[in-house]
């Protein structure tokens, strides 16, 4: 049996941060289902968001106590479904003709999509939500044909007012 | 669990500039910053071998009176010297590189130090940071090569970053769970003008080891070892790295637990000691294999269940409830699930352990394991350690290493190498102190033994160093007794010389029908008994050849007389090359993939824990 779980790792924007922490999922056998790096309010901080796929033999504890080692790592929360909103954001391609870019623009209103792009053959649409939400937009626009597609990993921040940016910036306060 | 910021641990204090007035700014170069760094952090000895862009630095270290720079012969010798000189003295090591194949050398004595959590700072040298990434003459990644093998690792390409990465590298190897870290310079950047003043402001937000234990941990530890029939205390090379045996021998006699002592951790607590049961794992004494293997409670500190101590992990200890005390929380669970969880420095965790078990004691709870010591008393007396001399009357090996145990000076350090000579002297020499005792446990590296006593002799002076090797391992470092002879550093080499790979041959022998593949040393693959017994290469000639003192050994009654000569001689190295008998073997053992419920005290011979009435 394997569960998700969503990471949001801070760490010090420094070079080859991204290179540790890949390399110790490969190394530790640990599966990554998704990845996004990104920027937060703080300068020297960024922001990795890891969707783990975690096996029994492997929990998730150990993955987040190896990645606590990373000198570079200043802080992993686990945000969970519940209490987090996740985004992944999608750019498709899709076939689309006079006969049916009526149907396509219907699925992309359905879906709270956006059409971004349209030309004589195709349609682009750029849409967010979770990966259940667009796997089935996706599937809506399958018969249609997509003729290219990109992802982004998960995106993810938790609920409420509460931040989880704020005891770290205190560290580095500290150390500063 | 909920995944939050207690997993990194609560909040560490970081060195930094104490308030004191602004120090004196001296203009240097890059190069200069690095050396009066090494010297501010106390690195009074640096292994070592120059080049292009390294060399910077060894200008301005030939002016340093603090800093002693030992030339070795090879990379891998200088980072395995760091090593023995960190084990044998309690301080960071320090190696020095090249760039390109000067820091490729280092990456197996990196790796080794990472697996036996050894305090090592390795320096070196690479391209201009305008060159990086061009495929420069002498270019290696080294950063990204050394990231899964070191603590943490650091490219500095500005010469006012250097004093600052110095200070860090040095805090981040010697804190939490040591570990070696790389800092690689790009040339330009040793090259440049700068100022350098100390102390540096230091700037690591994301590394808070704990080291105090939590005290509710503590207390359930206390209440478990009190309440417990069978326990063992489990001790790893942790309890030595905290400087922690005199609180160990405290726990040790106050709750009467049996003590057994991993292959990192001998010396840990004497093995004169009577509630010392020795050794445990693959090559392990039978007491102590069975102790774990029928305790109800293990408190493992400082160690890590590593796989050559559990066998097969399934079946290990399995009535055992599990106190797992480390500094490094990502031990804790990862091989073996424990029931009481404690991150903290060894010494700490020990020494809250013995008041909280006097607590429980004052309260009348006192463990009774009077039953307990029936068993282990019954299995020591009837499995000890022990060997049989050859019936042709030629050495034998273990004979060999025990006599130089018990000639050698109060105080001596040993250094093994890995393979068969490593477990006879594990098993054969008495450790009664800490840091007497060097080898490579994780990574199993051959070769470490003279490099490592090397480095050990630099830092302890005034102690005796026995390298005890092997002629396999041997062959692979020994041109560092040419630094050895050259520097002062007179060690003493033991070659446990069977002619053969022995470990090796030894899983021939038992597991791959006497079918001796490729671990005849002394002869080639065309003319097997043309060569056989031939002394190539002739290890007396060689060791001359470096500088040393050579003798040769081959008789049991010149053994003592041998041993007292090398004794003697201390104006330079010792090289003695003993010939012992090839078909010796390494007993207890479990073999690889079994359970340690299968432990041969010799071949063919189960031992009998009267527990055939449970099948």
């Amino acid at each position: 049996m394997s569960t998700k779980h969503t990471l949001s790792v801070l760490v010090e924007n420094k070079p080859g941060v991204l290179a540790r922490i890949t390399a110790l999922f490969s190394r530790r056998g640990f599966n990554i289902d998704s990845l996004a790096v990104g920027i937060t309010e703080h300068p020297d901080i960024s922001r990795i968001t890891i969707v783990v796929n975690v096996i029994e033999a492997l929990p998730l504890e150990q993955v987040t106590k190896q990645l606590n080692k990373l000198v570079n790592v200043l802080k992993i929360v686990e945000l969970e479904s519940g209490s987090a909103v996740q985004r992944e954001l999608v750019l498709a391609k899709v076939r689309a003709d006079n006969e049916t870019r009526s149907q396509i623009v219907e699925i992309v209103q359905l879906f709270r999509a956006k059409t971004v792009d349209v030309s004589p053959e195709a349609v682009t649409i750029e849409a967010t939500g979770s990966s259940d939400k667009l796997e089935a937009m996706l599937k809506m626009l399958e018969p249609f044909g997509i003729k290219e597609l990109v992802q982004s990993g998960t995106i993810a921040i938790g609920r409420g007012s509460r931040s989880i940016t704020d005891r770290s910036l205190r560290a580095l306060d500290r150390s500063a | 669990m909920p995944m939050t910021e207690q997993a990194t641990g609560a909040h560490h204090p970081q060195p930094r500039p104490r308030g004191q007035q602004s120090a004196p700014v001296e203009h240097v170069t890059g190069a200069k910053s690095l050396i009066r760094s090494l010297e501010e952090v106390g690195a009074d000895t640096v292994f070592g071998i120059p080049g292009g862009a390294i060399l910077p630095a060894y200008d301005p270290m030939m002016d340093s009176t603090r800093v002693r720079h030992v030339l070795v012969r090879h990379e891998q010798g200088a980072g395995h010297a760091a090593t023995g000189y960190a084990q044998a003295t309690g301080k960071v090591g320090v190696c020095m590189a090249t760039s390109g194949p000067g820091a490729t050398n280092l990456v197996t004595p990196i790796a080794d130090a990472h697996m036996d959590s050894v305090p090592l700072v390795a320096i070196t040298g690479q391209v201009a940071s305008k060159a990086i990434g061009t495929d420069a003459f002498q270019e290696a990644d080294i950063v990204g090569i050394t990231m899964p093998i070191t603590k943490h690792n650091f490219l500095v390409t500005k010469a006012e970053d250097i004093p600052k990465t110095i200070a860090e590298a040095f805090h981040i190897a010697s804190t939490g769970r040591p570990g070696p870290v790389l800092v690689d310079i790009a040339k330009d950047a040793l090259q440049a003008q700068t100022t350098f003043s100390w102390p540096p402001q230091t700037d690591l937000p994301g590394y808070r080891p704990v080291t105090k234990p939590h005290a509710k941990q503590i207390r359930e530890a206390a209440k478990l070892i009190t309440a417990a029939k069978r326990p063992v205390l489990y001790v790893g090379g942790g309890v030595l790295k905290a400087h922690a045996t005199a609180e160990l021998k405290v726990l040790a006699e106050l709750t009467g637990a049996p003590v057994t002592t991993t292959l990192m951790a001998l010396g840990a607590f004497p093995d004169s000691h009577p509630l010392h049961v020795g050794m445990p794992g693959m090559h392990g004494a039978v007491t102590a294999v069975t102790a774990l293997q029928k305790a109800d409670l293990i408190v493992a500190l400082g160690a890590r269940f590593d796989d050559r101590v559990t066998g097969k992990l399934d079946s290990f200890a399995p009535f055992a409830k599990i106190v797992h005390a480390d500094i490094d929380p990502a031990e804790i669970g990862k091989n073996r699930a424990a029931d009481v969880p404690i991150v903290g420095d060894a010494r700490e965790v020990i020494a809250d352990l013995v008041q909280a078990v006097q607590k429980e004691h004052s309260e009348g709870n006192k463990g009774d394991y009077t039953a307990w010591w029936k068993d282990l008393s019954r299995w020591r007396d009837t499995y000890p350690l022990g060997y049989d001399q050859p019936e042709d009357g030629s050495l034998s090996p273990q004979n060999v290493i025990e006599r130089i145990g018990q000639l050698a000076p109060e105080g001596t350090i040993f250094a093994a190498g890995v393979g068969q000579h490593q477990m006879w002297a594990a098993h054969f020499i008495r450790y009664e102190q800490p840091a007497t005792w060097l080898n490579s446990g994780g990574a199993g590296t051959m070769g470490y033994s003279v490099p490592a006593a090397m480095g050990a002799k630099a830092g302890q002076p005034d102690r005796t160093v026995w390298a005890i090797d092997g002629d396999g391992c041997f062959q692979m470092t020994n041109q560092e007794l040419t630094t050895c002879a050259l520097n002062n550093i007179p060690i003493k080499v033991a070659i446990i010389n069977n002619g053969a790979l022995g470990m090796v041959r030894q899983w021939q022998t038992l597991f791959y029908n006497q079918r001796y593949s490729n671990t005849v040393l002394h002869s080639g693959p065309d003319d097997v008994q043309a060569n056989k017994g031939t002394r190539v290469p002739d290890f007396v000639k060689l060791s001359e050849a470096m500088g040393c003192h050579a003798i040769r050994c081959e008789r049991p009654e010149d053994l003592d007389k041998v041993i007292a000569e090398a004794n003697s001689i201390n104006d330079r190295p010792v090289v003695v090359d003993f010939i012992v008998h090839e078909d010796a073997m390494v007993w207890p053992m479990v073999a690889a993939g079994t359970s340690n419920d299968e432990v041969m005290a010799a071949r063919g011979v189960r031992p009998d824990f009267g527990d055939n009435e449970d099948d």
